[in-house]
């Protein structure tokens, strides 16, 4: 099939971007939204322009280093799918397909889609773990954890710290990627003992990244390829609120 | 204090200063439509009640002052959160597609509060100014019924319906985010938060336009 | 003999090639050798500079351990963050000899089953260690808040995995990979905050710098702004993954290289049994010429899934039209023992010689079947989904295909390397100072490595061994006081420069892609799962003409002022097209089968792999002698006092 795409090319950080119309022929849909965009790109090569940078590695929807907006849904229209995970299987013979970087402003664009999402590595540094040194550790059956809460744990772990939930929020509201470790943490003993000073650490670290304030709006579960819930968000705030005013 | 002014100037501070401040205006208005029912109960019966308040002057000073004082601090977060969301969001997207991933409601705050801000502050300046400040000893509900500031005014009584509507509207999301602002909106609340919630964005708008419409248009016709 | 000395006559002075295994019983070496080391005083640590390059799984708990010790870390990685490091993807698990299934598992039976699973071709001492270390691995993750699964009791979960009959492997669903690396990289964001830790992201290491032939520094170039710069340091650690992509098409992340070991390779680090790749057997086969990566089914499938073939050749009916009696389940036939849970080289080969009889299936006839209808009629689909569910997930998404309603086809894809950089028993180089972790050495897995032991490696590496020994090799050397103004760095700088502009120079037709997809090509053709002298030397041929042809034909576009992805790939691959090359003669070299190194002269009647112990019981260690130079063979020979060496079996 054939693609039409619209994407935003933007040289480097100060360049001033805009969109650029490309077309891809012979799309096959068992592709995935990435293979067609490496087959465009070695065709740009090939005719000596400068082929367009996007993040990405693992290719199977785990290491959270791809992010696109397309057709303003972030990580394309399926639900709980990263980029890469898109076959053109999704899409229709001369769909048009506008490509986009992730917006918000702690997400400073780099070059073409590629963000600096650096922001999310400074909050973690804030708080997001157990303040224990290798060593030393009591055995690891010695805590017993019920399953539900284990599960729990898990289930916000998951997050991979893609950023979707920022890009799409139109308040560009990290809560979704907070609230996950955070409620990971606070499901589990290990995570209990600095509980207090972690909450507040991180969205204090989350505010001066300069990340917007939630109103629950929800589009970032909806967004979130890794299904992460609404309810993360509010244990954080029940924990922020329990640390700062009990 | 030092804890309490970084707690209200972070971002969960001031959505809690939101919430908080966004529910006891909910009681507010709650208490003001059972007022407003008396309406109902014919001049007599509305006359002793604002006639009664009135008794309690000092006390319904204090109130009204508290009751100012959520409004604004509900205002004054809510325009610092938007004012911070616009600069955190500092572009948008080419194709708009917040009505597949979000409610109406939960993308229209802003819009929705600043008409009911502007409601309220025409409401106080003349039926609240009208009763509290110059009034002599006419009856009280011929002002609201009248043809100056009242339902008898048309154009009067369907912004009030308008508001009314718009109100529920900041209602449908903003009372059950509230809950979910405290932390409370897990899986065993969700039930009871969603019914109270109806209560607040239907039953008590409705009940608002039911009596603007009744003695603006529907009493008049029959 | 303990402790195998070879002496080597190189270049005018004589160079030690000693894998400094410990004296005494196998199972005190370790211990012994922790209280013989030296230690660095601890107020010390801080005025030693320690280099880690890489920050997945072995890199991120080595410069996270290394920095709590006190030692001052400055980590690297071409991710923008640590977190994204590729064993993010290890899905199945990780073992340790905790044996809380309490069904006879001890710290020597998986050394015992390491050993056996590599094929013997790996260290004695170097296996005990990791099984001993193993334990305390999972003691840490769980203290870091690692949400491994459990039970209703609220004890830890085990699966069983390939070549084991115990029940050893810890796992967070699918996703084990991903939680231990969040984990290291949580320590590691600690250490960052702390500043014991200067983390590099977005940045490549692209060559190695020697003063007075120790390591002692590093030149990276930022991917983002192309600055190359230098880095000086007391001891540098490599820890930078695998190179399967030389095949292009692996499970391997993308970005996954071989460039950092490779430059150490060629300032004198020793590369050994570049052959050994495993191929894993459950991937998703491949669909399209347009295929940019495969995509691994977790080995913990084969727990529940029966693998099968039409018993008719070239049977084209649904697998759902394919009666019971039709279906040859070949694993549980061939191996009633172990089964499906057969380790992966044998399930990989298995499921090619299907295929090349003429009982592959779907389009392309290179597929079996891996079937859950009995464990989903048994335990129902929501038994299936809460062990397995993004797996099959997974699975839908690519294939568009439910795995819950028919079986799903799987087909064995490049997915490990077992070879790297040559290693003595401290994570030492050949090259004084250079220290390499995790799949980047060649340590512990010999010539096949059992699935949940990579992360078992790389974390034992990083939190526990080089800790330990780097502190040993700073204390026991005197290093003269250096910085990048030494001519050395200036050199390596000024190389680096001439070779990129060498590569924008070419101006040529093809782009990176063309000429990695050609070089994946010939390498799964000839140096792939089943090898023959014609082939390797058929290779040995057409590695080196792609080579020059890449470096006639190449296109590289932009500038290198820039983040610059193409010329990022190209230095890469011009790595890939030397060390393919490599890999073509070590396995040319070992006329044997054993693990993944499959030679089709030699195997038994039964097609199982025949070993060569008289003749092979050695690592090849590979010397670089120069662009377009025959390297020199090394042999470090192994030495099995307590495993005796016998023909795997696992019938
Ligand atoms: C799909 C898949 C599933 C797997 N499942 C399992 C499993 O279930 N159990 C198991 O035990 N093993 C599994 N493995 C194997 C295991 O994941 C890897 O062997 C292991 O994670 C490698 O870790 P590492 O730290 O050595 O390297 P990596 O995680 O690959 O990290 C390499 C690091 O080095 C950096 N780097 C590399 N080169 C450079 C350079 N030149 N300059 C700067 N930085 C550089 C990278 O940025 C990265 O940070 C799996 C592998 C795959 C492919
Ligand atoms: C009768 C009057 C009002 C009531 C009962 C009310 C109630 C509420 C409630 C319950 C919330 C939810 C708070 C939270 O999410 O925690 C809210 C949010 C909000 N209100 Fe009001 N409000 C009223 C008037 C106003 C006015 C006049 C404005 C405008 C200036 C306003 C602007 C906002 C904004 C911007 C939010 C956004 C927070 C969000 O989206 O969650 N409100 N309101
Ligand atoms: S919460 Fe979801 S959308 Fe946000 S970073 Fe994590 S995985 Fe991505
Ligand atoms: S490339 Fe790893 S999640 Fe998409």
């Amino acid at each position: 099939m054939q693609i039409n795409l619209k994407v935003w090319r933007q040289e480097n950080r100060q360049a001033i971007g805009g969109y650029k119309n490309y077309s891809v022929s012979d799309v096959s849909e068992h592709m995935s939204f990435f293979e067609m965009l490496d087959k465009l790109n070695n065709e740009l090569v090939r005719k000596g322009e400068d082929p367009i940078a996007f993040d990405h590695d693992c290719r199977e929807g785990i290491c959270g280093s791809c992010g696109v907006t397309i057709n303003g849904r972030a990580h394309g229209p399926l639900r709980g799918v990263t980029s890469c995970q898109l076959h053109m299987r999704s899409f229709k013979d001369g769909d048009t397909l506008v490509v986009e970087p992730w917006r918000a402003a702690s997400f400073p664009v780099i070059k073409d889609l590629v963000v600096d999402r650096k922001s999310f590595d400074r909050i973690m540094e804030s708080g997001g773990y157990v303040s224990i040194n290798t060593g030393g550790t009591p055995d690891a059956n010695a805590i017993p954890i019920p399953k539900i809460d284990a599960d729990a744990a898990f289930d916000s772990a998951t997050c991979i710290g893609c950023g979707a939930c920022v890009a799409i929020c139109k308040n560009s509201a990290a809560m979704l990627f907070v609230g996950a470790k955070v409620t990971q943490f606070t499901k589990l003993p290990q995570g209990k003992v600095e509980r207090r000073e972690r909450v507040k650490n991180m969205v204090a670290q989350m505010d001066a990244e300069g990340f917007g304030s939630c109103t629950n709006t929800g589009a970032c579960e909806a967004e979130c390829p890794k299904e992460i819930s609404l309810t993360n968000i509010a244990t954080l705030n029940k924990e922020y609120l329990k640390a700062s005013l009990c | 204090m030092n804890w309490l002014t970084t707690f209200m100037n972070s971002s969960i501070g001031k959505k809690f200063t939101m919430g908080t401040s966004g529910l006891l205006l909910c009681l507010f208005i709650a208490q003001h439509l059972v007022g407003n029912m008396m309406l109902f109960g014919g001049e007599a019966l509305f006359n002793s009640y604002v006639a009664t308040l009135s008794a309690f002057k000092p006390l319904v000073r204090i109130i009204e002052v508290i009751i100012s004082i959520i409004f604004l601090s509900h205002i004054i977060s809510g325009i610092r959160l938007t004012l911070d969301n616009k600069r955190a969001n500092s572009s948008s997207y080419n194709v708009n597609t917040g009505s597949e991933t979000s409610s109406f409601s939960s993308r229209t705050m802003a819009i929705t509060g600043s008409v009911v801000f502007i409601f309220v502050i025409m409401h106080l300046s003349t039926i609240w100014y009208r009763f509290q400040l110059v009034h002599g000893s006419g009856s009280y509900y011929d002002i609201i019924l009248g043809d100056a500031v009242g339902f008898g005014n048309p154009i009067y009584a369907a912004f009030y319906v308008v508001a009314m509507i718009l109100m529920g509207v900041h209602l449908k999301h903003g009372f059950q985010s509230a809950f979910q602002t405290f932390g409370v909106s897990d899986s065993r609340y969700k039930g009871l938060i969603e019914k109270m919630s109806m209560i607040f964005w239907l039953v008590i708008p409705a009940g608002f336009t039911w009596i603007a419409l009744w003695f603006g248009f529907i009493a008049e016709a029959i | 003999m303990d402790c195998p000395v070879v002496w080597l006559y190189c270049g005018g002075y004589i160079m030690a090639f000693n894998s400094n295994i410990p004296e005494g019983p196998l199972k005190d070496k370790w211990t012994d050798h922790l209280f013989n080391m030296k230690l660095v005083n601890p107020s010390n640590k801080r005025k030693y500079k320690i280099i880690v390059v890489g920050t997945g799984l072995a890199g991120g708990s080595a410069a996270a351990t290394l920095a709590e010790l006190g030692y001052n870390v400055e980590a690297f990685s071409y991710h923008e963050s640590p977190r994204r490091a590729h064993s993010i993807a290890a899905q199945g698990g990780i073992n340790a000899a905790k044996n809380y299934p309490n069904d006879g598992d001890s710290i020597y039976r998986l050394f015992y089953d390491t050993i056996k699973g590599g094929d013997y071709r790996a260290r004695e001492a170097n296996v005990h260690r990791l099984a001993e270390i193993s334990n305390n691995i999972i003691d840490q993750c769980v203290a870091q808040g690692v949400p491994f699964a459990r039970e209703y009791g609220g004890l830890l979960d085990n699966r069983s995995f390939g070549g084991a009959q115990v029940s050893r492997t810890f796992y967070a669903r699918g996703q084990t990979g991903q939680q231990l690396l969040l984990g290291a990289y949580s320590a590691l964001t600690r250490q960052m905050k702390t500043g014991n830790v200067k983390f590099h992201p977005r940045h490549e290491m692209l060559d190695l710098v020697m003063v007075d032939d120790k390591a002692r520094g590093i030149i990276t170039r930022n991917l983002e702004t192309g600055e190359i710069k230098s880095h000086a340091a007391d001891a540098v650690i490599l820890a930078t993954g695998g190179y399967g992509n030389v095949f292009y098409l692996s499970t391997n992340a993308m970005a996954s290289n071989a460039t950092a070991a490779w430059r150490a390779h060629r300032k004198g680090a020793y590369f050994a049994n570049p052959c050994f790749t495993q191929i894993h057997p459950t991937c998703i086969p491949v669909s399209s010429e347009h295929q940019s990566k495969l995509t691994l089914m977790s080995e913990s499938l084969r727990n529940d899934g029966r693998v099968w073939v039409p018993k008719e050749k070239g049977d084209k009916r649904k697998a759902s039209e394919i009666p019971e009696n039709e279906r040859d389940y070949y694993l549980e036939r061939m191996y009633p023992s172990f089964g499906n849970l057969v380790p992966r080289d044998v399930a990989s080969r298995r499921a090619k010689n299907m295929c090349d009889a003429g009982h592959g299936v779907g389009e392309t006839g290179l597929a079996v079947y891996l079937d859950f209808s009995d464990v989903i009629s048994r335990n129902g689909q929501e038994w299936v989904a809460e062990k397995y569910g993004n797996l099959f997930d997974m699975y839908k998404q690519i294939t568009g295909e439910n795995p819950y309603e028919g079986p799903m086809m799987i087909y064995p894809a490049v997915h490990y390397t077992m070879g790297g950089l040559w290693v003595d028993y401290n994570l030492m180089s050949s090259i004084e100072g250079l220290h390499v972790l995790g799949e980047a050495n060649f340590s512990d897995h010999g010539a096949n490595r059992l699935g949940a032991s990579a992360l078992m490696q790389g974390l034992a590496d990083g939190y526990f061994v080089i800790p330990y020994t780097i502190g040993n090799y700073l204390a026991s050397n005197k290093l003269v006081d250096i910085d990048t103004n030494h001519p050395a760095f200036k050199d390596a700088e000024d190389k680096l420069k001439e070779s990129n502009d060498k590569l924008f120079a070419i101006k040529g037709s093809r782009t990176v892609d063309d000429f990695h997809k050609e070089l994946g090509k010939i390498m799964w053709e000839y140096v792939g799962m089943a090898r023959n002298k014609e082939g390797l030397e058929k290779a040995l041929v057409e590695i080196p003409k792609l080579r020059k042809e890449f470096w006639k034909d190449v296109k590289i576009p932009g500038s290198e002022t820039e983040l610059n992805p193409e010329l990022e790939k190209a230095g890469r691959l011009a790595d890939f097209l030397e060390l393919g090359e490599l890999m073509a003669r070590d396995a040319l070299n070992r006329e044997e089968s054993c693990g993944g190194h499959f030679r089709q002269e030699f195997q038994t009647e039964e097609n199982e792999a025949k070993r060569n112990d008289a003749d092979f019981t050695f690592a090849a260690a590979w010397e670089y002698k120069g662009e377009n130079q025959t390297p020199e063979l090394h042999k470090e020979d192994l030495n099995f006092e307590h495993v005796k060496l016998t023909t795997r079996s696992y019938k």
